[in-house]
């Protein structure tokens, strides 16, 4: 089998007392577009720094394309850094920046320029070698950035939250031009971020890093829909966890459970016919008024009738009007809160607010009720 | 409300500062009058009279000033070989103590700035900053003492076979580095601490060597704050003649000749003294273009 493009074993990193790195073990294919998803302090860039060669591991091992280069110098190893505030050098123009790593690696002046311009324009900057980069925008230079990076092919980019300084717009753009980049050039990229929602759309793999650990490494959809621990559940995706007294009455189990918050279905327990309810249109009478697709389903949505779901009562104590959907805050009978989430879909948007403080049922599928490890 | 009126014209400093409040150009002037005035009167008054009294001419047998517009003083400093030999000379030892400055403050800067930890930093710079509390004078006759016959210098060179500089124009220009290292050290020093990491980071990680990053990152970007502790060791060494006379032996550079030359030819000796005036003009517009003056 070939060489993994990075492999970490047993890494761990203390600065004096306090450990930023308790022992990571991963391994990133080639060409992989890798996440090391985490809240600051969580070890994610220090794993980075510690692949760029910046930082030396305490303990363990690192390899570059099956290569051991742990005590490697950043100079030594065939990856580049995207960094987070993009460390262009300010006494450079951008075409000297781009060039930099060529110049060093003493290819010919007049390659490097064509390499260089040809770098720009694949980041659609063409025209803006002359600038400094004072004279650049953030996005572009973030592009400019990425340029420098990648003019040499490394094996390895790695991107220490490198859109973070990005407006929300231009971050969005952005992700999807990175990915396209990652898709074109065909580089392994290890991205660092904490933002679940970046990590989730540009990623083939993620690991989430917590206090110094890896908790889960999976594809997106593995970490949202199957979240290993309490904290993947609560930090990728809006926490929603049933634990404790009311996991077991509700979900007729004791452990800890998430559910997210669009799994969940928000019926009305005591519709009044004047009243729409959350999802669809009122289903003036029935007792726990549902959708009327559901509606044979949902006219008896009880436990005993409908194994593979469960349902809890509770009261809404909050509604949070989002455009394109809304979300309901409710207080279980069973104790606990859960958060459930509804596409705008034939609501009248206007009318969600009116259902703070009415009963409601809440209903999902057994399987998304999945079961993680007790907090600790 | 009509109790606000009342409030404010009860007491005089209240009124006064009512009337500052609504009246700004009344406080400029209050604020700037008086250093404007040390400024013009003093400052600027005393170099344009050096600059007027060097068109002035001498009575070669009382020495009293005649005043008579003559441009002789200027014509004999251009054409007399020692008068333009000063000239040179004391140009070259304040490039050179500028050059020595430079050369040491660096490496000492780089340690106070990026090796030494973080929390040391602060008292390093207050160490730099020592020798500058101690008298001028007091400083030079430690030089004197070092650089005598027999000497510290003397007994140090001695097991490698070689002696002390003695009094001279290497004198001069050590005890001169000596005095101003620390305007040189300072700039570089906040330079080099704001030098941002990840640019050096960046540097090595894009294949550049620590040389390398020198060169083409660290350098480049320190390279306008050496120019500004320059123009400090520069335009300070130009106007030293104290140390001159005490470490220099016979040496004579402007500031000496201007003082011999106060009591028997004044407009001589004003007319010497522009020419520190025209050479730091020219020297501070050099450095202007490297941008050394908007990172003073």
């Amino acid at each position: 089998m070939e060489a993994k493009a990075i492999r970490l074993q047993g890494l761990r990193k203390a600065f004096g007392e306090t450990t930023a790195v308790a022992g990571a073990d991963l391994e990133i294919a080639d060409g992989e577009f890798f996440s090391m998803l985490g809240p600051s302090g969580s070890g994610k860039t220090t794993v980075l720094r510690m692949i760029a060669g910046f930082e030396s591991p305490t303990e363990g091992r690192i390899e570059l394309a099956g290569q051991e280069v742990t005590g490697l110098a950043p100079f030594e190893r065939d990856v580049h850094t995207v960094f987070q505030d993009y460390a262009l050098f300010p006494h450079m123009t951008v075409e000297e920046n781009v060039a930099y790593g060529l110049k060093v690696r003493k290819v010919p002046k007049a390659e490097r320029l064509v390499r260089a311009r040809k770098a720009l324009a694949d980041v659609r900057l063409e025209g803006f070698g002359r600038r400094r980069p004072a004279q650049l925008s953030g996005g572009q230079r973030q592009r400019v950035a990425l340029a420098r990076a990648l003019v040499g092919r490394p094996r390895v980019l790695l991107l220490d939250e490198p859109l973070g300084a990005l407006d929300l717009k231009l971050r969005e753009q952005m992700q999807v031009e990175l990915k396209a980049i990652q898709r074109e050039v065909g580089i392994t990229f290890v991205f660092v971020t904490h933002d679940q929602e970046e990590a989730l759309t540009m990623s083939d793999r993620v690991a989430v890093f917590n206090q110094g650990r890896i908790e889960q490494v999976g594809t997106p959809a593995e970490i949202y829909e199957r979240p290993a621990t309490a904290f993947v559940a609560g930090f990728v995706g809006t926490s929603n966890l049933l634990d404790g007294p009311s996991a077991q009455q509700v979900v007729g189990a004791p452990g800890t459970y998430s559910i997210r918050p669009e799994k969940i279905r928000v019926l009305q327990e005591s519709a009044r016919p004047t009243e729409p309810a959350a999802t669809e249109p009122a289903d003036a009478g029935a007792a726990d008024a549902g959708s009327t697709e559901d509606d044979e389903a949902t006219a008896r949505a009880t436990d005993s009738a409908e194994p593979e779901f469960s349902t809890a009562a509770g009261t809404v104590a909050e509604v949070v009007y989002l455009g394109d959907a809304t979300r309901f805050l409710v207080d279980l009978d069973a104790g606990g809160r859960l958060t459930a989430l509804q596409q705008n879909l034939e609501t009248s948007s206007e009318d969600v607010a009116a259902l703070r403080g009415t009963r409601v049922r809440l209903r999902w599928h057994r399987r998304h009720a999945v079961r993680v490890p007790d907090p600790r | 409300m009509t109790s606000l009126p009342q409030a404010v014209g009860r007491s005089p400093v209240r009124r006064l500062a009512g009337t500052l409040h609504r009246r700004p150009r009344l406080r400029l002037s209050l604020l700037l009058t008086a250093p404007l005035l040390w400024l013009a009167v003093l400052y600027l008054g005393s170099l344009a009279v050096l600059f007027v009294s060097a068109f002035w001419t001498t009575n070669s047998f009382t020495s009293e000033v005649v005043k008579v517009w003559s441009t002789d003083n200027f014509h004999q400093l251009l054409t007399t070989p020692v008068y333009r030999q000063v000239i040179l000379r004391s140009v070259g030892v304040a490039l050179a103590v500028t050059l020595l400055c430079a050369v040491i403050a660096f490496p000492v800067a780089f340690y106070t700035a990026r090796i030494a930890r973080p929390e040391r930093r602060p008292l390093l710079v207050v160490a730099i900053l020592t020798p500058l509390w101690a008298s001028y004078l007091v400083k030079v006759y430690a030089w004197r003492l070092i650089l005598s016959q027999g000497g510290l210098a003397d007994w140090a060179l001695k097991p490698l076979g070689l002696s002390g500089p003695g009094y001279g124009l290497v004198a001069a220009i050590i005890a001169l580095t000596y005095l101003w290292l620390p305007y040189m050290i300072l700039p570089i020093h906040t330079a080099l601490e704001q030098l941002p990491a990840n640019l050096l980071d960046a540097s090595a990680d894009l294949g550049a060597r620590a040389g390398r990053t020198f060169r083409s990152v660290v350098l480049p970007m320190v390279l306008p704050s050496v120019a500004a502790g320059s123009v400090f060791t520069f335009s300070l060494s130009l106007g030293d003649y104290i140390t001159v006379q005490i470490v220099g032996g016979k040496t004579q550079l402007i500031g000496n000749v201007v003082y011999s030359n106060i009591e028997l030819n004044l407009p001589m000796a004003a007319a010497l003294g522009t020419v520190p005036v025209v050479v730091i003009v020219v020297y501070l517009l050099a450095m202007r273009r490297t941008g050394a003056l908007s990172s003073l």
